[in-house]
């Protein structure tokens, strides 16, 4: 999230798209049905189902699965077309003024520097212009051609009103009531968030979506501003924080990127991402990349990390590719993968094309589950049927359970879509033999090395020199573990006149204290202040908030800085006055920035001074236009998904995203829209959370069984009745359930052809309370998202059959 | 007379006096499961029907198993009285005579029965305790089924249950109302009891009360 | 906002109200308290609900209740309806409002009205098995309950099951435990959007016309509190966006009354039917007395021996 969820109440418009907030984080709409009751905010959903989301909006438009850039694109032109639009934010806080190098193209589709053998961009030409200064060259009248808000303008005004109910369905009269509703906003009087969750990120062009969505809110100054911004809602309680200490597979923890193969030197890798201002006076918080990563380095291996040594850079493994969980599935598929360790993961379940993922673990030689609950996956080898048919007699994995404690049964931090980190004190005692995460990795590990310490073996230096000085080897304590989050001074750490700011020994109070001489380490530059000098901050439970706004700054500790509100520089005018009474929140006085939150800038930087508010980038600007920083255009571009039921209406040569990451397989299993003419979505039910809680009694009794829900109209076509037993099924795999047919769901009219869609719940599976189901993820598809690998599992092509049974 | 007033098991023994079987082994015994079962529907019912009763479901075990046994017996009651209907209609059916004594009532609290037509097996009033009560007890039944919810609440719906638990009561009340007739008629009528007792009454009683029962009895053809 | 009640203390605390505080016992007297409570009401706001089933979760939680995992059978309601373990229940309507030509998602949570004039109470036969409190709690006393199953013919709402297990009554108690010292209901406490609040009557309707407000504003010119006359008023309260259309809210009744049948039942009959008891009694104490037994004289005895013996009698 940029803002918070507190902040929500702030808002005057709330959009919903690309999730569904009611029913996936209903304690979080809590403030939204508070900006609507106590601020008279409107709601607004966009969803091909009509949801409890949508059941609580003001306004509801439906959209075909998958066409979300269209009616995205649609909004931007409207914006544009009608000048509706926050002009002194774009011109001032985004790149709209910056000139385009000439060599950039856009023709049918695709931007310039495709190879279509490679199925990648060369993006040399999506970059601005440069001026003799080293400067990009910027026009502040926003008029000459080249520039970006004159490129954004060409590129976007084909997606007309009439163009968005072609391809997405949406009758041309809610969708401009949508564009309508947003242009109110576009103004800094009034604000309005953006709400979206997987809904937009499980497409082949994923990134894409949310991008469109961060376009519209700069072109209404929405961002940085109270009741604003594009706010991904996270699934998982802690998934944030999962993302935050580098689970993702190209990073290290705090965002820092992992070395490539290209990168054999700790300068190798520091140079290509040195902080090389765009304009002038500008400033950024990558500048203190290397005190980042020199602190990475030291926590990591501790006294094995020298100068000399390059802090034990070499140590790290080098990318020679992507190893996201589908592409280890894939090797795993292949055979390349001998062991597997889950850590509270359910893969059968989880990831796409089950049939594929089934297949893969028969193929390894072992498979360990750490989880407090017995997954789906830990029974892949076992017969239930038509939900899992396989043979166990041909299965010849070994599978091991490892108990482990559930989140009441131990202490410790989550962090969530606020990037808030708060403490949860342990509830309960843990079960029988189950023991935590922490104790089961520490004992691995140290065997592990034991191991490697008699016996040798590859990457054994990098294990050795890992620092494990724990008081107990066995169990770190948590407080050691955070103090390794947030980092100490290891030897006395000076200013720049030589006072010592910060004693060795002592932990850091924020990442501006770290340096990059190996006097300071902390593995996490993001969660540095939240166990600073003063304690641990995660423990904080003052509900105070003096302005009203939501800010609630001495609850918890928001990373970055305990900020509230991301780019809040930008809730100020140029002159550094809010733009206006009503979104009032960070300013300056005369001699610094202040309001209620944590300025997301330097505190005595004077407005005159000119410094662009994003710190965060190059250009001290947001960026309308992202330069080479996406793999699939610097703008969004209507794709349609890898399944459709109908070809690109507006690029009729794309099929797809043109940058997909595609495995071999994967083409072949896609179906066409003549055997499979409807479209499917999946998602999740309020009653229940992802594949755990089918284990748990009461929330069986809420929601017992797999449904398919349909409309009216595709019931009556099928020949099914409402509570019928139905077959759905893909190219790739099939499922049966109940039919649940409702007015909810209604077929859309895409470029004059009817167009059914069909919900799928994924939450059942086969093991637990609840009646058994196939995974539904049997019916989807591997092609995942050009820049975050993310697997279209929300729009994809089914068929629906009755079949015999009880009609309920 | 085209219809015999003697029913199997009647007759008549001689002697001083005159004894006549009236009721068999098999119809005391079906009476008496009726008139048990009948009072204690009567007792568990009016529990349940007045709070001022309620202390009545002391004798069946509390206010769960009155609720529970009131239905049970009142099955047992419905089976037991279809075994007296079959054995008796047949000398219930309503006659031509029966409406002389019906519209000589005065004569009959009087106890004048002199004044009134010689009577068969059973007077008129007989007949209308015993029709009336069939009526009741089918009705009774009937709306006892649908407010028997232990087993048949889902096959009915709750404004059909509440039209049924008022005529279940109001029939009750009725029934206990013909009951007292019955009951008080049999003490009023000395030397009745023992027809329920031991099946049998003196010639005296029959000769006063069903002369023409006890003259066919007697003569062996009506 | 509407200020949430404040965790509770962790030590004991003496409950707030008791027999002392009886308005009502079903089928016996009790003499009201000098000084009413305040009335309580749980107020839910149809417009806010998001139908998430937290407060049917909550509900069996805190009640310690176990439902059976049921089946789909087409829609969003689970388990189908009440039962004797399911106290509360959304009920889900898909409503086309011709009006504005939307389609409206109307999710009512479904429970016991704590009517304050109760008809299980009032047809209740058991002594104190149904009790009213003076703060407007409608509460089942199960050690009292025969299972009759008076109290589901008293009831305006179809509200109170019979347990198949141990044949007694069981409905939303307004969780009277949690009320006694001071909180407000299991549900209430686990509802996300405070689409149900708690608090004195007064509040309630106050804060309902808050949002009435809004829903105004909206464009819902018919919203409004449902809050039904007929059985004079009710300490669980809806805010519905449509308050001219209740029954479209999963059949919730326009005007609920206790039903004629169950007045006449509970009222006339049981004094009607008593009396004539009494007096057909009466008549034949009277009777006697006034006729005298009606016993065979000696001379019928002989005309019975006459007869018998072929003689003329």
């Amino acid at each position: 999230m940029t803002n918070s969820w507190t902040d929500i109440k702030n808002a005057d418009l709330v959009w919903i798209m690309g999730g569904n907030a009611a029913e996936a984080h209903p304690c979080g709409f809590k403030w939204v049905t508070e900006a609507k009751a106590e601020r008279g905010a409107k709601l607004m959903v966009v969803d091909p189902r009509f949801n409890r989301s949508a059941a609580m909006a003001d306004h509801y438009a439906p959209i075909r699965s998958g066409s979300d850039i269209a009616f995205l694109s649609g909004v931007i032109n409207y914006l544009l077309t009608n000048d509706k639009i926050h002009k002194e934010y774009v011109r001032h806080y985004t790149n709209a003024a910056f000139i385009v190098k000439d060599e950039f193209e856009f023709n049918e589709g695709l931007f310039s520097g495709y190879d279509e053998s490679k199925r990648s961009y060369d993006r040399s030409t999506w970059e601005y212009k440069f001026g003799p200064d080293g400067f990009a060259v910027r026009d502040m009248t926003l008029q000459d051609p080249r520039c970006i808000f004159q490129l954004m303008k060409k590129h976007f005004a084909q997606y007309t009103p009439e163009l968005v109910e072609r391809v997405c369905g949406t009758p041309k009269d809610k969708f401009l009531k949508v564009a309508e509703w947003v242009s109110t906003t576009a103004n800094g009087e009034r604000a309005m968030t953006i709400m979206y969750a997987l809904g937009w990120t499980q497409h082949s062009h994923g990134a894409q979506n949310i991008r469109s969505a961060a376009m519209i809110q700069l072109l209404c100054g929405n961002i940085g501003i109270p009741g604003g911004g594009v706010n991904a809602l996270r699934g998982h309680s802690n998934v944030q924080g999962i993302t935050d200490v580098g689970t993702l597979t190209a990073a290290i923890p705090g965002y820092l990127a992992l070395p490539t193969e290209q990168e054999p030197t700790l300068e190798s890798h520091l140079s290509k991402r040195a902080f090389k201002p765009l304009t002038p006076n500008q400033t950024s918080y990558w500048q203190n990349y290397r005190k980042f990563y020199v602190s990475f380095l030291k926590t990591q291996f501790g006294a094995n990390a020298t100068k000399d040594n390059e802090f034990g850079y070499n140590y790290l493994p080098k990318l020679d590719g992507i190893y996201d969980c589908i592409k280890m599935f894939d090797l795993m598929h292949q055979g390349k993968t001998n062991g597997l360790l889950c850590q509270g993961f359910n893969p059968l379940m989880a990831i796409p094309n089950s049939n594929k993922t089934r297949e893969a673990l028969s193929k390894l030689k072992f498979l360990v589950s750490m989880d407090p609950i017995e997954t789906d996956t830990v029974r892949f080898w076992e017969n239930h049927g038509e939900f899992n048919n396989v043979d166990p007699a041909k299965i010849k994995t070994e599978v091991f359970m490892l108990p482990v404690t559930s989140w009441a049964e131990e202490e410790g931090s989550v962090t969530n879509s606020s990037r808030c980190i708060q403490w949860r004190w342990k509830a309960a005692d843990p079960y029988f033999e189950s023991k935590t995460d922490i104790e089961i990795l520490s004992d691995l590990f140290v065997r592990m090395r034991k191991m490697y310490e008699k016996d040798g073996g590859k990457g054994k230096e990098a294990l050795l020199a890992v620092d494990w000085s724990y008081k107990n080897p066995l169990e770190p304590s948590i407080e050691e573990l955070l103090t390794e989050l947030n980092g100490k001074a290891l030897s006395d750490v000076k200013d720049a006149e030589g006072k010592v700011i910060r004693a060795a020994g002592q932990r850091l109070a924020s990442f501006g204290e770290m340096r990059d001489d190996g006097s300071t380490d902390g593995c996490m530059w993001i969660y540095t202040g939240v166990y600073g000098p003063a304690g641990n901050f995660a423990m904080r439970r003052d509900n105070s908030d003096p302005s009203g706004l939501g800010v609630y700054g001495n609850w918890g500790f928001s990373w970055p800085a305990n900020r509230r509100i991301q780019y809040n520089r930008a809730s100020a005018d140029p002159d550094g006055k809010p733009w206006s009474e009503a979104k009032k929140y960070m300013y300056w006085n005369g001699e610094r920035w202040t309001g209620p939150d944590v300025p997301d800038y330097v505190p005595t930087i004077p407005p005159d001074r000119a410094v662009g508010p994003f710190i965060m980038n190059a250009e001290g600007v947001s960026r309308l236009w992202v330069r080479g920083l996406m793999a699939d255009g610097p703008f969004p571009v209507h794709m349609e998904p890898f399944e459709s039921p109908v070809g690109n209406l507006v690029f009729p040569k794309l099929k797809g995203n043109p940058v997909a990451r595609v495995f071999k397989n994967d083409m072949e299993a896609l179906g066409n829209s003549k055997d499979f003419p409807i479209v499917a979505t999946t998602y999740r039910l309020t009653e229940h959370f992802h594949f755990w809680t089918k284990n748990v009694h009461a929330n069986a009794v809420m929601q017992p069984e797999f449904f398919v829900e349909m409309s009216e109209q595709l019931a009556k076509e099928k020949g099914i009745k409402n509570g019928q037993r139905v077959r759905v099924w893909s190219k790739r795999g099939e499922a049966k359930g109940k039919a649940v047919v409702t007015k909810r769901m209604t077929p859309f009219k895409v470029d004059g052809k009817t167009v059914h869609q069909v919900g799928l719940p994924l939450n059942f599976g086969f093991i637990g309370e609840t009646k058994k189901a196939s995974p539904i993820n049997g019916l989807t598809s591997a092609i995942g998202d050009s820049n975050s690998q993310t697997p279209e599992f929300k729009a994809f092509l089914v068929n629906v059959e009755p079949i015999a049974g009880p009609v309920a | 007379m085209s219809k015999s007033e003697v029913d199997a098991g009647d007759g008549v023994h001689r002697g001083k006096p005159v004894i006549v079987d009236r009721y068999s082994l098999g119809a005391r015994i079906n009476h008496w499961i009726t008139a048990i079962s009948l009072v204690l529907l009567g007792l568990s019912g009016l529990a349940l029907f007045t709070p001022v009763l309620y202390p009545l479901t002391g004798l069946f075990g509390g206010g769960a198993t009155t609720r529970m046994l009131h239905p049970w017996i009142g099955v047992v009651l419905f089976l037991s009285f279809l075994g007296l209907f079959f054995r008796f209609f047949r000398l219930n059916l309503w006659e031509r005579t029966d409406n002389v004594w019906m519209s000589r009532l005065r004569d009959v609290l009087a106890g004048d029965e002199n004044k009134l037509p010689e009577v068969g097996k059973y007077n008129a009033g007989q007949k209308m305790v015993f029709w009336s009560m069939s009526l009741l007890i089918l009705v009774l039944i009937t709306s006892g089924v649908v407010i028997w919810d232990q087993y048949f609440s889902s096959y009915f719906t709750i404004e059909q249950k509440r039209i049924a638990v008022l005529i279940h009561s109001a029939t009750a009340i009725v029934a206990i109302c013909v009951w007292i007739v019955h009951v008080y008629a049999a003490i009023w009528v000395r030397g009745t009891i023992g027809a329920m007792t031991r099946g049998q009454v003196t010639g005296g009683w029959a000769w006063r009360h069903h002369r023409k029962w006890l003259r066919e009895l007697v003569t062996g053809k009506n | 906002m509407f200020t949430p009640v404040a965790n509770p203390t962790t030590k004991p605390v003496p409950a707030k109200f008791g027999e002392q505080d009886l308005i009502r016992r079903s089928a016996s007297k009790v003499t009201p308290p000098a000084k009413r409570q305040t009335e309580v009401a749980k107020l839910i706001d149809v417009s806010k609900c998001i139908g998430c089933k937290a407060c049917q979760v909550a509900c069996l939680e805190w009640n310690n209740l176990t439902e059976d995992v049921g089946v789909n059978v087409g829609v969003y309601d689970n388990p189908h309806d009440l039962t004797e373990n399911t106290w509360t229940l959304m009920r889900y309507t898909e409503y086309e409002n011709a009006e504005s030509g939307n389609l409206e998602w109307l999710i009512r949570k479904d429970g016991c009205m704590h009517c304050e004039d109760p008809g299980c109470l009032k047809a209740c036969p058991a002594p104190g098995a149904i009790v009213q409190y003076s703060n407007g709690i409608v509460d089942f006393v199960h050690d009292k309950c025969i299972g009759c199953g008076y109290c589901v013919k008293g009831c305006p709402f179809n509200i109170p099951r019979i347990s198949k297990a141990d044949s007694k009554a069981y409905k939303c108690t307004l969780c009277v435990d949690r009320v006694a010292v001071g909180q407000g209901p299991a549900c209430q406490k686990a509802c996300p959007t405070q689409a149900i609040v708690f608090g004195t009557k007064d509040e309630m309707k106050q804060w309902a016309d808050h949002r009435i407000k809004d829903l105004k504003s909206r464009g819902f010119k018919n919203a409004g509190l449902y809050d039904p006359p007929g059985v004079g008023g009710t300490h669980v309260m809806y805010v519905l966006q449509h308050a001219d259309k209740p029954q479209i809210y999963a059949s919730l009744p326009n005007n609920p009354t206790i039903s004629p049948i169950v007045e006449i039942w509970k009222g006339v009959t049981k004094y009607a039917g008593l009396a004539a008891i009494g007096a057909f009694a009466a008549i034949g104490f009277i009777h006697h007395a006034v006729a005298g037994a009606n016993r065979v004289s000696e001379e019928d005895e002989k005309n019975a021996e006459r007869l018998t013996e072929g003689r003329q009698p």
